[in-house]
């Protein structure tokens, strides 16, 4: 007998669509018969980030060749809708009134050709009172300037509202020999998924189907259903192949809800596409926090407070951002250690910037970010080793649930074992003892070193998912997930995990997705969740299934239950010791077709969330005369709990390291003092590429969860956790002998080089 | 985004292209490999209504000896240039400055005409051409004339092309014995230049020129006399920016950018120093 398939480096069977022919997205479905004719929207949007409406005069765009139709929220009568977390903040779908960021939609152009709507588009004349913006989230939050008048304030909430407690006197750092403080910087950055939004809507007998880019298609079900009061049975999204989203399309947006009313009211199927351009400026970006650390204890290297305040940019609108800060930041703002008084604030303000959305680790990767620096800049202070500061204030190993100060319930954890796994592997002692001699010499090129040791929460938020398999009349199977995979690989996990149970081999297994006519319920894809609840799910449901299929043997075998057994190699069910007497799938199959075929459907159940954790060693070179920095090398330890296919893992692992060094070392939006994006194409924002990525060294250790069958956590987004303090700290670390104490994220060349130039005159002097 | 509209023609050859450049006039625009114009086009920058499509005239395509120098076609392809063996042993400087050109789609598309009469500082090969002294030759209705690379550069997008004029030629005069160095700082391997150098060196005799420290591509004169004056590498590089009107941007202060100019000369002519 074969061994498990599980836990091997199975090779994705996704792949040869994706490199050779491609998948068909969005934007290919011109053959698609429900679209017929359909006709092409363009967005017209705001250049201002902040001014009171005047006009809008789309008189001329309305003339002109190939235009079908133009709206305004006028003219679609659109009302304002309250804000989830502050009721008084209120916009439409189309700005009405007021524009509050540049990029925010303002009418709608429908039209024969992309090209022609385009054209129209530039027609339109906006009279705008422009109001004067507020760009930076320090300023947003004194600013008597408001986005939402109707709140007062640019800060739309406040972590206090939940009852917790805010002792920012002195006495909180009582009894602590050193206190250390600084202001870091969590910049703004833009997810850019290779794929950028598009939907297409067709209206058949009274019933919308809609097609979309998301990572969670029943989600946009309800949706619409909800904004729109649509009959439920009267809606169908599909998904179909999805070219990234790292968080930005979990919600649906204003653009892509008004297709379905637009549609209606022309009697035509529409299709949308943005161009780079508009999404860089209207998907939403990501992190935008300006934190406040404080962190204390004594000089032996025991941490005993750590205060964190944080000034969470939401962007023009108080949508998921205003949740990130209070709800994922602050939970987890303890990090892996165990430290005496302990305390968070968040502040989520609102700015004329484009809305923030959850980005790859939502507000994880931030609260990692602040510990992590404070724990660098507190080992910096006594001078002692980074690693031996960690190692002193890690919670200890536990294998039963552990409370946190933060109200959070850890599952399963060894940190100290993920630290010592990961600097032996990245050879710690040679490379400080590289970095003692390059700085002995005083080279131009110095090394830095930086070491983050992380917990994360996934699967946070979910209660489970749905799987149904169906075994067809020819052996085949097909696996409905409620998961909607846009890069991940569930075609092959998937089948694997149904493929483990049954013997079903995985090329004779179609994974189903992203449509709710065949999968109505179900959970997406998001917050490294879909193993550990949509795959347990799948497993559970494969296992059951063998258990009915088994009875059915047994019954058309005229054999006792407990004698049958499934021989997977062949994937039959005989009577033990007599394989040559059996019932395949297929013969099972027909067997039920009387009685609508052979299927098992579940709704599997978790009781919470998981958390996995690891470490990260990054090794960067500074180039001390001109700040360029290089990440030269990477070595992590992640523990997802078990591993399903290690080859999936390390995707996982090699894409998040490369946008926590692209955060570290790269990226950032920008805006003017005007609030005009100066960062608006991917020549201007430095989205890092394979030529900046060092090669990755991945150590094994996997310390199974409790909480779901398969003993798996996340693992999609802890690369992006724990690697963007790792490469901070590297290049701070690089610089420390040099007087420098921090760098705040991007390390570009010039801030590097100024940070140096500031620190050699501030010993001048 | 998209292009506004705009007619397209493709003539067989170079005569051919003037002539429809002198009918259509200030609204036609040569198109090469479209890697400064069409992206120009797509932000709608640029929007010319009649495309002359000269990438297909093969007869503009070639590297060649003419004895004292090197003669290149307009429509060679940055790819071409980068890899020619006879510019790898006689103007090695720019055949490495071509290989750091944005990235391989992109040098397989752009031509050293386009690139050249574009005329954008930031671009690679201005400068470099610029260091090296080369010639370069126009043609139009009334004929063909020699512009040495000192007066083509006029300023911001600004060649000393006429609007009829087809840049078809670049003479580029062998090194022999320099040494030479083409340095790029940018953030990301295929990103433009946040400051470049090109520079060779024989003996006494160097060329030195900026790229995206002003407005066009700056020959480094300063450092040029100075180490003709015999001054050390180090001397003479501390006057880099003395031609250079460096602008500040996203990925760079005027003041860090005259800093790293500094470095780069310094490290681009010890190497053509060794
Ligand atoms: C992603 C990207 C990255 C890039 N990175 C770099 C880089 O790092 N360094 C760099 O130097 N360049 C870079 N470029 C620009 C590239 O080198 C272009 O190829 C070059 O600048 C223009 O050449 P072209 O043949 O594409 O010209 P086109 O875009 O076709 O034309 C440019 C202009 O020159 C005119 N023109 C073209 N040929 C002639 C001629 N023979 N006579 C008269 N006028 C002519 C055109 O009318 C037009 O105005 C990059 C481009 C892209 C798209």
């Amino acid at each position: 007998m074969g061994g498990s398939i599980l836990g091997n480096r199975v090779v994705r069977k996704e792949d040869p669509k994706f490199l050779t022919t491609g998948g068909k997205y969005v934007d290919d479905l011109f053959d698609e018969p429900l679209l017929a004719g359909a006709l092409h929207v363009t967005y017209v949007r705001s250049t201002v980030a902040h001014g009171q409406i005047i006009s809008i005069d789309t008189s001329t765009a309305k003339d002109m060749d190939g235009v079908v139709a133009v709206f305004t929220a006028e003219s679609l009568g659109l009302e304002l809708m309250p804000a989830g977390l502050n009721k008084s903040a209120k916009r439409a779908f189309l700005a009405r009134d007021k524009v509050r960021y540049v990029g925010e939609p303002l009418a709608a152009i429908v039209a024969t050709s992309r090209t022609a709507g385009e054209d129209a588009a530039e027609t339109v004349v906006v009279d705008y009172n422009v109001l004067p913006a507020v760009v930076d989230v320090r300023e947003a939050a004194e600013s008597t300037v408001h986005l939402f008048e109707e709140v007062g304030s640019n800060i739309v909430f406040d972590s206090m509202n939940l009852g917790a407690p805010d002792n920012s006197g002195p006495e909180f750092f009582d009894g602590c020999e050193v206190v250390v403080r600084e202001t870091i910087v969590n910049q703004r950055v833009a997810p850019c998924p290779m794929e950028v939004r598009g939907s297409a809507v067709a209206w058949v007998d009274g019933r919308l189907h809609q097609w979309l880019s998301t990572q969670h298609a029943q989600g946009a079900h309800s949706s619409l259903c909800r904004t729109f009061g649509y009959e439920p049975a009267n809606v169908r999204v599909i998904a179909p192949d999805v070219g990234g989203g790292f968080g930005a399309k979990i919600g649906l947006y204003g653009e892509e809800l008004l297709l379905s009313v637009m549609s209606q009211q022309l009697g035509r199927p529409l299709i949308w596409r943005e161009s780079r351009s508009e999404s860089m400026v209207a998907l939403g970006h990501g992190r935008a926090q300006v934190q406040e650390i404080a962190i204390g204890g004594s000089r032996d290297g025991r941490v005993h407070a750590y205060q964190l305040k944080v000034l969470q940019d939401c962007g023009g609108w108080v949508d998921s951002a205003a949740f990130l800060a209070p709800f994922m930041t602050r939970p987890m703002s303890q990090g892996v250690y165990d430290i005496d008084r302990i305390e968070c604030r968040t502040l989520s303000i609102v700015t004329n910037t484009t809305p923030v959305v959850p980005y790859r680790g939502a507000g994880r990767p931030e609260a990692t970010a602040a510990i992590e620096r404070a724990m660098d800049l507190f080992a910096a202070e006594i001078g002692m080793d980074p690693v031996d500061v960690r190692s002193k204030n890690l919670i200890q190993p536990f294998n039963e649930p552990y409370q946190t100060k933060m109200g959070q319930t850890y599952d399963v954890g060894n940190y100290i074992e993920s630290l010592n796994r990961v600097t032996v592997a990245a050879k710690y002692s040679e490379l400080r003892a590289e970095q003692a001699k390059r700085r002995a010499a005083g080279d131009t090129v110095q090394l830095g070193i930086g070491v983050s040791v992380y917990v994360e929460i996934t699967g946070g938020g979910g209660t489970g998912d749905t799987a149904k398999i169906e075994v067809l009349e020819n052996g085949r199977a097909k696996v409905y997930t409620g998961t909607s995979p846009h890069g991940q690989g569930h075609d092959t996990a998937w089948s694997m995990l149904a493929s483990d149970q049954t013997g079903i081999p995985m090329d004779r297994i179609e994974v189903i997705h992203g449509d709710t006519d065949l999968v109505p319920k179900g959970g997406g894809t998001f917050g490294s969740r879909s193993l550990q609840q949509g795959g347990a799910a799948v497993h559970v449901a494969a296992v059951e299934l063998v258990d009915i299929a088994r009875g059915l043997a047994a019954t058309l075998l005229e054999a006792n239950e407990d004698d049958i057994v499934l021989d997977k190699e062949n994937g039959a069910f005989h009577v033990a010791g007599s394989p040559s007497v059996n019932k395949t799938w297929a013969d099972l199959a027909v067997a039920k077709k009387s009685e609508g075929g052979l299927v098992h459907a579940i709704d599997f159940r978790v009781d919470g969330a998981t958390f996995p954790f690891g470490a990260h060693v990054a090794v960067v070179e500074v180039d001390t005369e001109t700040g360029k920095v290089r990440h030269i090398a990477h070595t992590t330890c992640d523990d997802a709990g078990t591993v399903l296919n290690p080859l999936l893992r390390d995707g996982q692992i090699h894409g998040g390291v490369a946008q926590g060094s692209a955060q570290a070392l790269l990226e950032e939006v920008l805006y003017d003092p005007d609030g005009n994006p100066t960062t608006s194409n991917l020549a201007d924002y430095a989205m890092i590429s394979a030529a900046e990525v060092p090669s990755v060294t991945i150590v094994m250790m996997e310390t199974p969860t409790f909480m779901n069958p398969l003993g798996a956590k996340g693992i999609g987004e802890s690369g992006s956790i724990g690697a963007t303090p790792a490469v901070q700290s590297a290049v701070c670390d690089a610089l420390l002998h040099l007087g420098v104490r921090h760098v705040d994220m991007p390390a570009t060349p010039e801030r590097v080089w100024r940070a140096i130039h500031t620190a050699k005159s501030g010993v001048g002097q | 985004m998209y292009p506004a509209a705009f007619d397209y023609k493709r003539p067989e050859s170079a005569a051919e292209a003037i002539s429809l450049v002198n009918e259509f006039g200030d609204d036609a625009k040569f198109l090469a490999g479209g890697h400064s114009l069409l992206p120009l086009m797509k932000l709608r920058l640029a929007q010319p209504t009649v495309l002359i499509d000269i990438g297909r005239l093969a007869d503009l395509s070639y590297i060649r000896d003419a004895g004292d120098h090197i003669a290149i076609g307009a429509l060679t392809r940055h790819k071409d240039v980068e890899t020619s063996a006879l510019l790898r042993q006689h103007v090695p400087l720019l055949a490495d400055a071509a290989a750091h050109v944005g990235d391989r789609q992109v040098r397989h598309r752009g031509t050293i005409g386009g690139s050249i009469a574009h005329a954008d500082s930031a671009s690679d090969l201005p400068a470099t051409i610029l260091a090296l002294g080369a010639k370069l030759i126009a043609e139009g209705i009334g004929g063909r004339r020699e512009i040495p690379a000192v007066d083509f550069f006029k300023g911001f997008l600004e060649s000393a092309l006429l609007p009829d004029e087809l840049l078809v030629e670049i003479q580029v005069p062998k090194m022999s014995n320099a040494g030479w160095s083409f340095l790029k700082f940018n953030r990301r391997a295929q990103d433009w230049a946040i400051v470049g150098v090109a520079a060779w060196r024989d003996a006494g005799n160097c060329g030195v020129a900026l790229v995206n420290m002003g407005s066009t591509p700056i020959l480094a004169t300063s450092v040029v006399r100075a180490i003709a004056d015999g001054a050390s590498v180090t001397d003479a590089a501390a006057l880099a920016c003395a031609e250079a009107e460096p602008q500040s941007d996203n990925n760079a202060t005027a003041e860090y950018r005259t800093h790293l100019a500094q470095v780069l000369v310094k490290r681009a002519l010890e190497t053509c120093s060794r």
